[in-house]
């Protein structure tokens, strides 16, 4: 079967899917997730001193030498200063005006998440959790396996098909458990792709990070099934820091979801997880996000502030890298995942929606950074601007010295819908190596009343053909998503737009 | 099924239609031809209810309602479908999934349950044989890409599949080979010469009509419909051109 051929099926399948999408969309409120449970949180004290570190590295029953890694990070972060380079308008953070650690106080050890506490296992109801997943989770033979590794606010509080995954030799939980079960491994790789001292979020991150996820692959494995977490903020004024660290070792494949839903809140909450990824010789990453975090409401108040690094490290030949993001949520939104191509012929790819309504604020793009023979990057981002709000692509592409024949397409496309927000653009290209060939396309459109009138003369209402347009503007990207989360992604650019026409 | 009384129209600060009256029955298929600039195409967007065609006096009514009542999209739930003179380009939507979303629109409107995705499919596998199209022609993205004659042609596969009881259509001939008005002209007569379907054809040329026999042709010009008469007037109008018949009425 033809590359086409199967692109078309897909868009039958697709067709089908967008029903269910719309079904989903027809019940959805202006924010489908405003809710929050009501669980006992066991909270850090409120600040952020050494001893905030301490209580974080002790509840967590940690080794001394993740204290003192974490001590050092906190102490580094204390000379920092907050960075102010991109078009964001960043409000004042008071740090210490905030909880850094919370879990819900129950800790139970589950062999399934039937055995969940019944309100986390609601929780996840709303969130929507795919179908798919719920098969797999309801037992169903023949459906697809997708691992769920759920965070519930800052604790793992179940792993499931952790034996299966333990068979074919995939490591899968959270990053407290391989601290301790496997911390030659952690030790090797944690703050290895991202260093310590990358930038004021990351460093944060390092001395207070609650939770989060590590997987390693080991060598020519290919990952049994696609490996999933939902991170839910779920406390207020509770920092969420996340840490996610996946190792592929040489020839093996993972493919990794991460999904993003919270709670409506009056508080802004900060948000700084930090996301690593290696890929050995001939090995191969997927990383999808859809991140919907609370975006604040019509008139900019409340909402996630989401200030993340992602960045992954292609150390072996013939290795590859794909970041794969859909953007929705958020107040303000700080975000590359970047690509290090180190190893020859290696690949880096990173295909973004980014959608702003109302005030929200993005800033948000890749870095692709080409240091071995042979590497190759794409990169696909579609910016979809409504309301007041703005949204800007920042993108380095950088050629080293001995980095011979590197080939970089990158392609911006920025959709405006009505005249009071903004699209912004901003390639940064470093090249030092004459072989290179770098592309770069960059668009800017308007959803046409054209466009408008045909679909509406066809039978479709106002945000229908909206979200039909928009959906359409992002399709490269999505199709890049597994399937569950293109369904997932599609609901969230239609809900994101309602009341941003007419 | 469509009456129209003393249509008036602007399109910004200019009177684009200025009175014009016509009544189509159900059954029937009707010709408007006419000179450039006559308000042929803004007599199509003004039923279509095209933001920007604004109706200043006079009424419509379809099937008894009050057309201009109603949003475009349930105009289209109603039954009318408007073949646009240039298909407009959707990026990244297949026809399928447009004309799935399209229809289940207008059936939801109209308390009808959603076809489902096989449903739909074979449905459209049956519109796109009548019309000789490639199946894989509705998986592309909407008219991205497609010939003028492909688009016209898709214009008449949707028109199929969303089975409207009005077809109003605009210029569809324009842009055709013989063989593509060939296509278009017999599916425009195997899905619309029903007994309670009627079409609205707009025209330059008569070579359209030697294919879709209308009942009525009438003439329109400087905003209004100046002669009406049965199809040997098209030929008259072919003949003649349209200056003396206009000046004659």
């Amino acid at each position: 079967m033809s590359d086409n051929l199967k692109l078309q099926d897909r868009d039958e399948e697709r067709a089908e899917m967008n029903a269910e999408a719309q079904a989903a969309v027809d019940s959805a409120s202006n924010y489908e997730f405003g809710w929050s449970s009501d669980i006992e949180q066991d909270f850090a004290p409120k600040g952020l001193n050494e001893g905030t570190v301490r209580f974080i590295s002790d509840k967590k029953g940690e080794p001394e030498w993740m204290l003192e890694w974490r001590l050092k990070a906190f102490r580094m972060w204390q000379d920092m200063e907050s960075p102010d380079w991109a078009k964001l308008d960043i409000p004042m953070i008071d740090y210490q005006d905030a909880y850094y650690y919370a879990e819900p106080k129950k800790k139970p050890e589950l062999e399934s998440l039937d055995e969940l506490d019944p309100v986390i296992r609601e929780t996840y109801e709303k969130l929507g959790i795919p179908i798919a997943e719920q098969e797999v989770l309801a037992g169903v033979k023949g459906a697809r396996k997708v691992a769920v590794d759920a965070v519930f606010d800052s604790v793992s509080v179940a792993t499931t098909f952790r034996e299966e995954l333990e068979s074919a030799g995939v490591i899968f939980m959270s990053i407290s458990e391989a601290i301790k079960e496997h911390p030659e491994l952690v030790k090797k790789y944690l703050g290895k792709v991202v260093p310590m001292r990358d930038n004021y979020f990351a460093t944060l991150n390092c001395a207070v990070f609650s939770d989060g996820t590590f997987v390693y692959i080991p060598k020519g494995v290919r990952c049994p099934m696609e490996l999933s977490t939902y991170f839910r903020i779920n406390a207020e004024n509770t920092g969420q820091f996340e840490r996610t660290l996946i190792v592929a070792d040489e020839g093996s494949y993972v493919s990794y979801l991460e999904g993003c839903t919270a709670p409506q809140r009056d508080e802004n909450q900060l948000h700084a997880a930090v996301v690593e990824l290696v890929a050995m010789d001939d090995a191969e990453i997927k990383y999808s996000t859809v991140q919907n975090w609370y975006p604040g409401d019509e008139e900019g108040k409340g909402g996630i502030y989401n200030f993340v690094t992602k960045r992954g490290l292609c150390q072996g030949k013939n290795s590859k890298i794909s970041w794969t993001q859909v953007e929705t949520g958020s107040a303000i939104t700080w975000k590359y995942p970047s690509c290090v191509l180190n190893g020859e012929n290696s690949v880096g790819e990173f295909y973004s929606v980014a959608l702003t309504n109302n005030y929200q604020q993005a800033d948000t793009g890749t870095k692709m950074i080409h240091n071995g023979r042979n590497t190759r990057s794409t990169i696909i981002s579609k910016g979809i601007s409504a309301g007041k709000s703005d949204n800007s692509y920042r993108g380095l592409v950088r050629v080293g010295a001995n980095a011979e024949n590197v080939r970089n397409f990158t392609q911006c496309d920025s959709l405006l819908l009505g005249d009071q927000c903004g699209a912004h653009t901003v390639p940064y290209i470093e090249v030092k190596n004459p072989t290179a060939t770098i592309e770069h396309e960059a668009t800017t459109s308007k959803i046409s009343d054209d466009q408008m009138f045909y679909a509406q003369q066809r039978g479709l209402d106002e945000e229908e053909a909206v979200s039909l347009i928009v959906n359409g503007f992002a399709k490269e990207v999505l199709k890049e998503l597994p399937m569950e989360f293109a369904v997932e992604a599609q609901k969230l650019l239609a809900i994101s737009l309602e009341g941003s026409v007419g | 099924m469509l009456k129209i009384e003393n249509l008036h129209a602007t399109v910004g600060d200019t009177e684009i239609l200025k009175g014009l009256s016509l009544e189509i029955q159900a059954g029937e298929i009707h010709a408007i031809m006419g000179p450039n600039g006559a308000g042929k195409s803004t007599l199509a967007y003004a039923l279509g209810g095209r933001p920007g065609y604004e109706v200043t006096a006079g009424s419509v009514s379809f099937n008894g309602t009050d057309l201009l009542d109603m949003d475009p999209h349930e105009r289209a739930a109603a039954g009318m479908f408007l073949g646009f003179q240039y298909p407009v380009e959707i990026p990244g939507v297949s026809n399928l999934q447009f004309l799935r979303e399209s229809l289940n629109s207008q059936r939801g409107e109209r308390g009808e349950e959603a076809l489902s995705g096989g449903e739909f499919i074979k449905l459209a596998k049956e519109k796109a044989a009548l019309l000789k199209m490639d199946m894989d022609m509705l998986k592309r993205a909407v008219n991205v890409g497609f010939s003028g004659g492909e688009k016209k042609r898709n214009e008449m596969v949707q028109m199929g599949i969303l089975d409207p009881t009005l077809a109003i259509l605009d210029e569809t001939d324009s842009g055709l080979d013989i063989d593509a008005l060939r296509t278009v002209g017999s599916g425009i007569n195997a899905i619309m010469r029903q007994p309670d379907k009627a079409v609205l054809l707009i025209t330059h040329y008569q070579r359209l009509l030697d294919e879709v026999q209308p009942d009525y042709v009438h003439v329109l010009a400087g905003g209004r419909i100046v002669k009406t008469g049965g199809p040997e007037l098209a030929q008259q109008l072919e003949n003649e051109g349209y200056e003396a018949i206009a000046e004659a009425a």
